[in-house]
């Protein structure tokens, strides 16, 4: 068993007792909650006639279904407008803060959290959402839970847990040009599988992790579920604590954030920790990372071919054959140069303002090839108004992209951001299930986002590095 | 075995010790909940009615006629041990899934592993998920196929699967075996007794002022 982690620490501090499945029950101190998996929950909690334990500690806002188009309500599609209407009744009167579209707050989940300083270390966090691990970045442990662990969570303020093994992922170096979070993270699924982190935490570490912002760092721990583990970390340091200096929590609370900071230093991990087990990453071999497959493990670098099912452990072939007659793909060839129709810029993985300055400075001068349709989707209101401020929105309709409203829009296609037929994407998103992006027969092809700006200029999959020399035309 | 029923705040879970029924086979690794229930089918506010859409897409072609899928097989009609392979329900953390399953008629899911918020998921609603190696699944679900109509017996306590003249050592995960077997599995009611502790254990900590705490504001 693990000891003197972060995950060991902030699990002891949050265990309220053991329960008699053995599994402990942990305190939660951040619920945050959006509008596809908490009806439900909100329903048995009325049911059962039970009140929200903690609704201070409960933040909820709108992404899945949320149109990145027009916003007026109500929305044009029924569905939609109905969730949405749940969720207002469900929140307005609880005393759960709600950053809907009219607050200028709302956004993705993952991304909303994180900018008003709700997320900070040592907190347990917890949404029905499996990309909760997002919050990892801060030294928090943040995991997704069902809609039923949700109703645990508005009743009691808790959850049932067992205790999980840490493994410690050390990647090593520095990073090459054009090599970004998203890579690693692409590498790291690619050599772990999809299901390595299964009862396992990841604790990310090492010289490429630690050189991140805290945007890198999320897009990291967004993935870990990706790897099959429910949550990931980094330990808290000086770039966590540089972010949440400015965040609504603390900009006018400088004494508020020097007394929460020994906290935040107390649950780093131990000089002498133990882990459950420990991979190393060489982070200066990675280049830039993208998916060929039907999973997020089935990644190459741009250089590197696609594998040969044949050569794969026994029980990954048959997913791969599948894979690969899906997208169209054959073993040994490169993804470089597989042709694109959709570029999609958005999601809880990387839609924020560092993923947007990074493609727009690449996009720049640039113009989206002609058979693409390029769209860029800010993940919050926030971020939205940061870029517009800055002129991003104009650098990228100069090139071609729609510039929209945020939310999770094209990486689930629950609104009408959707692949049609049988297009293939060039997404920053984090899942290539068949059928994610709204098309059974759609194509995804996962990737960072300046490999995502790179790919519409194009209309192929492109590694950006042999792009960087007209970068600043 | 019935299907389990939510029990109310006060009363303790239903027991499931054992499940007994026929069998339908979905083969593949890495089977995602987009797959078990595709998002578009999760723009609802209960959770009513979702069993007609398990694997939809992969049941239906773009003209709606059925494809090849045994949740369109005749022949597993009534099934309620679904049999899978690894990694089953990867991804998401839609309840949608295991309810889309469970209102389809599935009381168990037996397989070779199980990705873990699905695992859990399945446990709130009180459908066990028992694993088992690689060889013993693939030839339970050769089975399933040959003999749609045989019985398969899980017992979840003793962690076996019986089918005809077979027992396969089975593995019920321990706090899930527990959970199911004492009929503890309804962790609100379970957890709502410990008030007191929680509260305590919020005053603990130094990031959650004493406002944030129901009847300790000052």
């Amino acid at each position: 068993m693990s000891e003197g982690t972060l995950y060991d620490k902030v699990w002891d501090r949050h265990r309220v007792t053991q329960l008699p499945t053995g599994q402990d029950q942990l305190f939660v101190g951040l619920h945050l909650v959006h509008e596809v998996t908490s009806p439900q929950a909100f329903g048995m909690l009325k049911e059962r006639g039970q009140e929200i334990a903690f609704p201070e500690r409960t933040h909820a806002t709108v992404d899945h279904i949320v149109p990145t188009g027009n916003r007026d309500r109500p929305y044009r599609d029924e569905a939609a407008e109905s969730m949405m209407a749940e969720l207002e009744a469900n929140v307005r009167g609880s005393g759960i803060d709600f950053s809907d579209p009219d607050s200028g707050d709302q956004g993705i989940v993952h991304v909303i959290g994180p900018e008003q300083g709700l997320t900070q270390p040592g907190m347990t966090i917890v949404c029905g959402d499996s990309h909760t691990s997002t919050h990892g970045a801060f030294g928090a442990l943040a995991f997704g839970i069902g809609t039923s662990q949700i109703r645990d969570v508005l009743a009691t303020g808790c959850v049932a847990m067992e205790k999980q093994k840490v493994r410690k992922i050390e990647v090593t170096g520095e990073l090459g040009e054009g090599v970004t979070a998203k890579d690693v993270i692409l590498t790291i699924i690619g050599e772990l599988g999809t299901d390595g982190g299964v009862g396992y935490v990841y604790e990310y570490a090492g010289e490429a992790i630690e050189d991140l912002g805290m945007e890198g760092r999320m897009s990291i721990c967004n993935m870990s579920i990706e790897g099959g583990a429910r949550a990931g970390y980094v330990n808290p340091d000086e770039t966590t604590y540089e972010w949440l200096r400015w965040t609504d929590a603390f900009e006018d609370d400088s004494e508020g954030f020097e007394r929460l900071k020994p906290y935040w230093e107390s649950i780093r991990t131990d000089d002498d920790a133990e882990y459950d087990d420990v991979v190393t990453i060489d982070g200066s071999a990675i280049e830039p990372t993208v998916t060929w497959g039907t999973t997020p493990g089935q990644t190459a670098g741009i250089t590197g071919p696609i594998p040969d099912p044949e050569d794969l452990p026994e029980e990954d072939r048959d997913t791969a054959w599948r894979a690969q007659k899906h997208m169209r793909v054959e073993p040994g060839d490169t993804m470089e140069g597989y042709d694109i129709d959709v570029a999609f810029l958005g999601s809880c993985t990387n839609a924020r303002l560092k993923d947007l300055r990074e493609a727009a400075a690449f996009v720049e001068g640039r113009k989206v090839d002609d058979d693409v349709r390029a769209m860029v989707v800010p993940g919050s209101q926030r971020v939205r108004d940061a870029a517009e401020a800055e002129g991003l929105d104009a650098v990228f309709k100069e090139a071609g992209f729609d510039w929209r409203e945020p939310g999770c829009s094209m990486c689930l296609g629950m609104n009408d951001d959707q692949l049609e037929g049988d297009e293939a994407s060039a997404s920053s998103s984090n899942r290539n299930f068949v059928g994610r992006q709204g098309s059974k027969n759609g194509r995804t092809v996962l990737m960072s986002p300046i490999m995502v700006a790179a790919a519409a200029v194009t209309g192929e999959v492109t590694d950006v590095r042999e792009m960087e020399e007209v970068a600043t035309v | 075995m019935s299907s389990p029923e939510f029990s109310d705040g006060e009363a303790p879970a239903e027991k499931v010790t054992e499940v007994s029924g026929t069998g339908i086979p979905v083969r593949g690794n890495d089977i995602d909940t987009d797959q078990i229930i595709p998002a578009r089918f999760m723009k609802v506010v209960t959770f009513d009615g979702l069993g007609q859409f398990s694997f939809f897409d992969q049941r239906f072609d773009d003209e709606d006629n059925e494809k090849d899928h045994p949740f369109n097989d005749g022949k597993y009609r009534g099934a309620n041990v679904l049999v899978v392979n690894a990694n089953f329900g990867c991804g998401s953390s839609r309840e949608h899934a295991p309810q889309a399953l469970m209102r389809w008629g599935i009381d168990a899911v037996v397989g070779e592993s199980f990705a873990e918020i699905f695992a859990g998921n399945c446990l709130a609603l009180g459908v066990p998920t028992v694993t088992a190696d690689q060889d013993d699944i693939e030839a339970l679900q050769d089975h399933v196929e040959a003999n749609p109509d045989a019985e398969i017996d899980i017992d979840v306590a003793a962690e076996t699967i019986i089918y005809d003249d077979a027992v396969i050592d089975a593995t019920v995960h321990d706090a899930q075996r527990k959970a199911l077997v004492e009929g503890v599995w309804d962790t609100t009611a379970l957890m709502g007794a410990n008030e007191g502790a929680v509260r305590e254990t919020a005053r603990s900590l130094p990031y959650v002022p004493a406002e944030h705490i129901p009847g300790d504001e000052a």
